[in-house]
């Protein structure tokens, strides 16, 4: 494959055919398309004949028939008397939950270990260095495996508990949070919070205009923290506070069999999602890690000090100069670390963590319907890594240096 | 009046002082390092504890606590009052199968003679000093599989056993792990090359089928390919037709990770000046002999650290397969959880601690490879 002939001699007048680049760069395509389409063909037949050996029906149609199995995390109404199409989204929505809480933990972690890898703190630095070394060299199975069979095995049994605050409460049925109850009124808070948000772009907007024409700085940072919180939080007084907390209730007195957390009580976190998202996001932050650090010190040390010549203090030095030309190096591997994460989430098969990769498998081994499953997969994760690509190729030109 | 001596002139030099003690030695690093200022201390306090408070529990259980030797799970069982550590006596008794599997016993000295000849023709070809390395490379790269194929899967010719067969199946433990990891490694660099040629290639064809090629296996996740291999590939053959479950695993484990690796060579052929190519035109070089004597050897230079990045990823991947139902280190460690013989609070995290040590020695291991070979090859690039 791929031969590829640049026989640059200046063509003689005569030349043979067989010398001709051009006619032996479509010769040998010509070779390339034949083999492919005879190989696609080879698989094709073969696959129809085995299909109809097996008498498996090929097609969609199995998508709208009866799961039958239930599932012990779902976002959207899901029971055991859904279809296999409600299953497959089941586990898609959940590897999504997966990957934006993993990218969210794994980006704070990540930033706060690679800066401390700069950190002229003998024992800080060391010790990011001892956690990128060590974490990325265990493989990422090894690492869920660890923490879901060893870690979350450690921990109370389900009469016990530990608890933090005395609001999040953790025992090895997962972690029990209190879960938001919201009352007629509340939806005026989420009115509030969006105009907030609105309202601190278009203050933004202005200080940039206003710091433009005449000079003058506004608290763009602050007053736009005061608006996005402020407002909803004076919304929510106002109203009359239309939104109580659901403690998880822990019974500790009665029958043996009825002690612990009561179900449907406050939000359940499963084991399997804890498990899976500590492993990813601590697994994925020594990648980030190593990236801020490469992103910061390509910044080279003239900037520093060019703009400490300028009267730049430290934070202003770090906030307007080092950090924007860190981010341009930073974040074309961050995104390449998210999708990487994301991918990494289908390994939730290992622990039995309701993910796309899950739910279909339990799929496959009902209906048999190997080919069309697998080609759900990886259609799914395909068009998020073109997706993720097509972004990184957006903020790549946009943020590309314009040169003279 | 005159002769009042108003200045004076040192005629012999001041005695040198030494530097203060809290500049220099030891104090002085810790001043300048450790506590320069609150905020500084105040990290390296909290850094201590931190380190203390995770290093401490590892040693009290890795060594501390640790039972070293036993028969069974009594040994390793808590101490009335005292903490369970690490049971290294379950990892004794399992270490022949984590290091070959259910690999018949008698037959073992045919792995061992594998791992030794891979040993004796890697350290060589690994040390730049040592000479032929050209017949090295070749021993290792086409006689050495051969030898290894008929030596672990068994030789017979006719009704004439010389080495009985020995089904993959029953293959297992580091055996599988590095039999996946260093024919992926082995298979997936030429491939790759192959593939970042194609992408680099002027032919509209050959480079629309090599871009497919690799971002379709970049885009999907390795255990969607590793099902595909296993329950998709019998599909695609004709009946009758069967590949061994391991065959298959290599199959995909190697087209997945030549599409990074062409990736990676890409890159490397991308930073060649095109200078470069064209001398080596000029020079009446035809594009094989180009790609082999000139661009090539550059490019394949510039991405040594891509490459092994590459190869660790796939060696730390391999262990993926024990969710399709083979038993590679990490399957053969927790499929001995099953056993009841030593069945105990600890046994998990020792397993686990065992396979980390493991994979976390090879991995750093060639990590650190990598930056001394990019040291070494490191020439015509420095000032």
């Amino acid at each position: 494959m791929s031969v590829m002939e640049q026989d640059s001699a200046g063509a003689p007048a005569r030349a043979s055919l067989m010398n001709d680049p051009k006619i032996r760069s479509i010769f040998y395509q010509l070779v390339l398309v034949i083999a492919v389409v005879s190989l696609g063909y080879f698989i094709v037949t073969n696959t129809i004949t085995n299909l109809e050996r097996q008498n498996i029906a090929s097609g969609w149609s199995f998508l709208e028939n009866t799961a039958g199995f239930g599932t012990n995390q779902s976002l959207v109404e899901y029971s055991e008397t859904s279809s296999y199409g409600r299953a497959l989204y089941v586990g898609f929505l959940n590897t999504l939950l997966v990957a934006a809480v993993g990218i969210i933990f794994a980006t704070l972690l990540g930033f706060i270990i690679g800066i401390a890898r700069l950190s002229n703190n003998w024992v800080i630095n060391r010790l990011a260095y001892c956690y990128v070394e060590l974490v990325r060299n265990i493989p990422l199975l090894l690492q869920i495996f660890f923490w879901y069979f060893a870690v979350l095995r450690s921990i109370p049994g389900k009469r016990e508990k530990w608890s933090i605050f005395d609001t999040f409460h953790l025992n090895i049925g997962g972690m029990r949070l209190p879960k938001p109850i919201w009352e007629p009124g509340s939806e005026w808070v989420g009115y509030a919070l969006i105009i907030g948000i609105i309202a601190s772009f278009f203050v933004s907007r202005w200080a940039r205009k206003r710091q433009e024409d005449t000079g003058q700085q506004f608290p763009v940072f602050w007053s736009g923290v005061g608006l996005i919180i402020g407002i909803p939080i004076i919304t929510y007084l106002v109203t009359g506070m239309p939104m109580t907390l659901e403690h998880p209730n822990f019974v500790e007195s009665g029958p043996i069999l009825r002690q612990g957390f009561e179900l449907n009580v406050g939000i359940n976190v499963i084991p399997e999602f804890l498990a899976l998202t500590a492993a990813l996001s601590i697994y994925t932050a020594s990648f980030i890690a190593e990236i801020v650090r490469a992103g910061i010190q390509a910044v080279s040390h003239g900037q520093t000090e060019a703009a400490h010549a300028l009267g730049l203090r430290n934070g202003p030095t770090l906030r307007l100069v080092i950090i924007p030309q860190a981010m341009r190096v930073i974040i074309p591997p961050l995104t390449s670390q998210y999708l990487n994460l994301t991918k990494n989430s289908s390994l939730a098969v290992a622990i039995a963590y309701p993910d796309l990769v899950s739910m279909g498998g339990t799929v496959l081994n009902q209906t048999g319907q190997a080919i069309e499953i697998i080609g759900i997969w990886m259609a799914v994760y395909l068009s998020l890594s073109l997706i993720t690509s097509a972004f990184m190729n957006w903020y790549n030109q946009r943020m590309a240096l314009v040169e003279r | 009046m005159a002769n009042t001596n108003l200045f004076h002139i040192r005629t012999e030099e001041a005695p040198h002082l030494a530097a203060p003690i809290s500049t220099t030695g030891i104090i002085g690093w810790m001043r300048q390092n450790l506590f320069s200022s609150i905020g500084n201390t105040v990290l390296t306090i909290i850094g201590i504890l931190l380190a203390y408070w995770l290093i401490a529990p590892l040693i009290q259980f890795a060594l501390i606590d640790a039972v070293w030797t036993g028969q069974n799970r009594e040994a390793c069982l808590p101490q009335v009052g005292g903490h369970s550590g690490a049971c290294w006596a379950y990892v004794e008794a399992y270490f022949p199968q984590f290091i070959y599997g259910r690999y018949p016993s008698e037959e073992v000295w045919r792995v061992n003679i594998v791992y030794a000849l891979f040993l004796m023709l890697l350290v060589p070809l690994a040390i730049p000093s040592v000479p032929f390395k050209r017949l090295n490379a070749v021993l290792f790269l086409i006689v050495f599989p051969i030898i290894a194929y008929y030596l672990l899967t068994g030789l017979v010719i006719g009704d004439w056993v010389i080495l009985p067969i020995v089904e993959t199946a029953v293959w297992g433990g580091l055996l599988v792990t590095l039999v996946i990891a260093v024919t992926g490694i082995v298979a997936s660099l030429p491939l790759g090359i192959a593939l970042a040629l194609g992408r680099r290639s002027k032919m509209p064809i050959i480079r629309t089928i090599s871009i497919v090629f690799i971002e379709f296996w970049r885009g999907v996740p390795l255990i969607t390919v590793l099902f595909m291999s296993s329950v998709m590939l019998p599909l695609f053959l004709p009946e009758g037709v069967t590949f061994d479950k391991l065959l298959r695993v290599l199959i995909g484990v190697t087209l997945f990770s030549a599409a990074y690796m062409a990736e990676v060579v890409r890159g490397g052929l991308q930073a060649i000046p095109k200078g470069q190519y064209e001398g080596a035109m000029a020079l009446g070089l035809r594009f094989w002999p180009m790609m082999y004597l000139i661009v090539l050897p550059q490019a394949l230079k510039l991405v040594i650290p891509g490459i092994v990045n590459t190869f660790i990823g796939l060696f730390k991947d391999t262990t993926l397969v024990l969710i399709v139902g083979m038993f590679d280190l990490l399957g053969q460690i927790q499929s001995s959880f099953t056993d009841p013989t030593w069945s105990t609070p600890s046994q998990g995290h020792t397993g686990y601690l065992f396979a980390a040590i493991v994979f976390w020695c090879f991995c750093f291991g060639m990590s650190r490879y990598s930056i001394f070979m990019e040291n070494k090859l490191h020439t015509g690039h420095k000032r």
